[in-house]
């Protein structure tokens, strides 16, 4: 039942090291098991869509991987780098955007893209170039000299994805990047994505609950539920297990036994508080 | 049923990069500390870039401590109720002691903040870049220092328009600058070290004004240690906010202290701050 063999990357086998490897990860908070013997491979260049109702386990796996949780069990590597032992190095390779919206609200566009950059070592001579690169990348040229207590939700994410990017990250970490914005914001920020996507080899990894984004933007899927992975594969691949007209939902419902609908409505509440908690807070 | 993916692909089990092997070169010796100050250079950018956004906080934050000068000092300056040695005038004691006191207020603040930054992921996001521990929170400690300089600017015109007869020696004001950046990235790392241990803000914020007075009050800040009781004599001792104080004093208003004491206690109970409180940082990550 484990779709295990669609877990090799596509492209038939490359000497190239995997982007990310995790071998039977797991991790406890007191007595519970929030990620349990996690086994998941993502090739370079790759972008994977962690799927899961809130409570899955995402988050806490993302959170090993950039190297802010040490794994109780097994091992997670970045381009062959383990997490735990070298967790400076993985640093270096990985550009991280979080799940609620952490831009700097009382420094400017340019400032906010300028301390990352000086956080990563980019070297002076070449700082302004990326900063103005990674910026208009963003679309955020002509924004950049204002406060981002001006900006609008779906602009603070797209700072924040230029923030990750000054360094020319390897891997992409994404928690929710879509979480808590309007509709037109979130196509907003896929265009911005899926265009970085075709200008870079960058891999992706991200968190979403909402199944249709997976569906459209990602090259595979893994559904996450309990702490455990139920099942990887390309999102055409899963649908097609189930016979005809099936939705990434119910390959969901399939997986899992739950309806990842209750779990949504919930998120979908949370979303709403948390937007709320970002705009009181960016005032 | 899991069991079953273990089995994972061979292709990586010998895995190539033991730490510090084949992968990258290691680490020059003195690349720690390049980083160290690299980093602490870029938190200082950071808090200067918010200074120049936003002033209001340095007028609003000017306002107690002229309260404190204006009629607490010139009040018992008036009444001559505390006997302060040297014969100088007591505002002219006090004003050391309140520029002290309110770098430690605004010190006490950024363990508040780094709650902050956790609860809106900021601090993960930090975290995630290649910034030792001890580098963040050593920044964060004088990024605060640089907030303090600002408002020591702004105590020390309001104290000479009041009268004080202080230095102006630009070597002892050089002084004052070190000693206000040690003073507040100590009372910062000590704000920081009870957030890794409260963990929440409502908490800290109660923590945090049950001990600022406290450390006010058990220090030499509003009157010389001789005056006090012996037993608050023995708490002053050991505050290192009467050794802040003290420093001050000598270099402003040249009264008589043992300034590399002072510096050195300063000094020494910094670099502990920033030891236990970046001990404590990865629980506020949890």
């Amino acid at each position: 039942m484990q779709s295990h063999g669609t877990d090799q990357p596509r492209s038939a086998p490359t000497l190239a090291v995997d982007a990310v490897r995790c071998a039977g990860l797991r991790y406890r908070f007191g007595a519970h098991v929030a990620v349990d013997r996690v086994d998941l491979l993502i090739a370079p260049g790759e972008t994977l869509g962690l799927l899961g109702p809130n409570g899955a386990g995402k988050t806490t796996t993302i959170r090993m991987l950039t190297t802010l949780l040490k794994p109780d069990e097994g091992t997670v590597t970045v381009f062959g780098v383990d997490a735990a032992a070298q967790p400076m190095r993985v640093r270096r390779l990985i550009g991280y955007v979080p799940q609620s919206l952490s831009a700097d609200a009382s420094l400017t566009g340019w400032e906010n893209v300028e301390l990352f950059a000086r956080l990563f070592d980019v070297p002076r001579h070449v700082r302004r170039r990326r900063v103005a690169e990674a910026l208009s990348a963003m679309g955020l040229a002509e924004a950049a000299q204002r406060l981002v207590k001006t900006y609008s939700g779906g602009m603070i994410r797209r700072l924040e994805l230029a923030q990750a990017l000054v360094n020319a990250p390897r891997l992409l970490v994404l928690d929710e990047p879509t979480v808590g914005l309007d509709p037109i914001a979130r196509a907003d920020v896929w265009e911005f994505i899926a265009g970085l996507r075709r200008s870079s080899q960058t891999t992706v990894l991200m968190t979403t609950h909402y199944m249709e984004e997976a569906d459209l933007y990602c090259d595979r899927v893994a559904l996450m539920h309990h702490g455990t992975l139920r099942a990887t594969g390309t999102s055409d691949e899963l649908k097609a297990g189930l016979g005809e007209g099936a939705t990434l939902d119910d390959v969901f419902r399939h997986y899992t036994g739950g309806t990842l609908d209750d779990d949504s409505e919930q998120g979908g509440i949370r979303d709403v508080r948390r937007a709320r908690r970002t705009a009181r807070r960016l005032g | 049923m899991t069991s079953a993916a273990p089995g994972a692909p061979p292709a990586a089990s010998a895995d190539p990069l033991q730490p510090g092997r084949l992968g990258l070169p290691a680490d020059p010796p003195l690349a720690g500390l390049r980083r160290l100050i690299s980093r602490v250079a870029t938190l200082c950018w950071v808090e200067l870039r918010k200074i120049r956004h936003d002033r209001t906080e340095l007028y609003t934050r000017a306002i107690q401590p002229a309260l404190w000068l204006l009629i607490f000092g010139e009040t018992f300056t008036r009444i001559h109720a505390i006997a302060v040695p040297n014969g100088i005038p007591y505002l002219d004691f006090l004003a050391p002691g309140i520029l002290a006191q309110s770098t430690l207020f605004i010190a006490i603040f950024y363990g508040i903040q780094i709650i902050w930054e956790r609860d809106a992921g900021v601090l993960a996001k930090l975290m995630v870049t290649p910034t030792p521990r001890a580098a963040l929170i050593a920044g964060k400690g004088f990024a605060a220092g640089v907030r303090s300089i600002v408002q020591a600017a702004v105590i020390v015109v309001l104290s000479a328009v009041l009268g004080v007869a202080m230095t102006t020696n630009p070597l002892n004001l050089l002084g004052v600058a070190v000693i206000v950046v040690l003073g507040s990235a100590f009372f910062s790392c000590l704000s920081m070290s009870i957030a890794g241990v409260a963990l929440s803000r409502d908490r800290l914020m109660g923590i945090g004004q049950a001990i600022t007075m406290p450390l006010f009050f058990s220090s030499n800040a509003l009157y010389p240690e001789r005056l006090m009781p012996g037993w608050l004599q023995a708490i002053s001792k050991v505050n290192p906010l009467s050794y802040e104080v003290s420093a001050l004093r000598g270099l402003l208003i040249a009264v008589p202290t043992n300034l590399w004491l002072d510096a050195g206690v300063l000094t020494g109970a910094t670099v502990a701050g920033i030891t236990v409180a970046s001990l404590l940082l990865p629980r506020l990550a949890r």
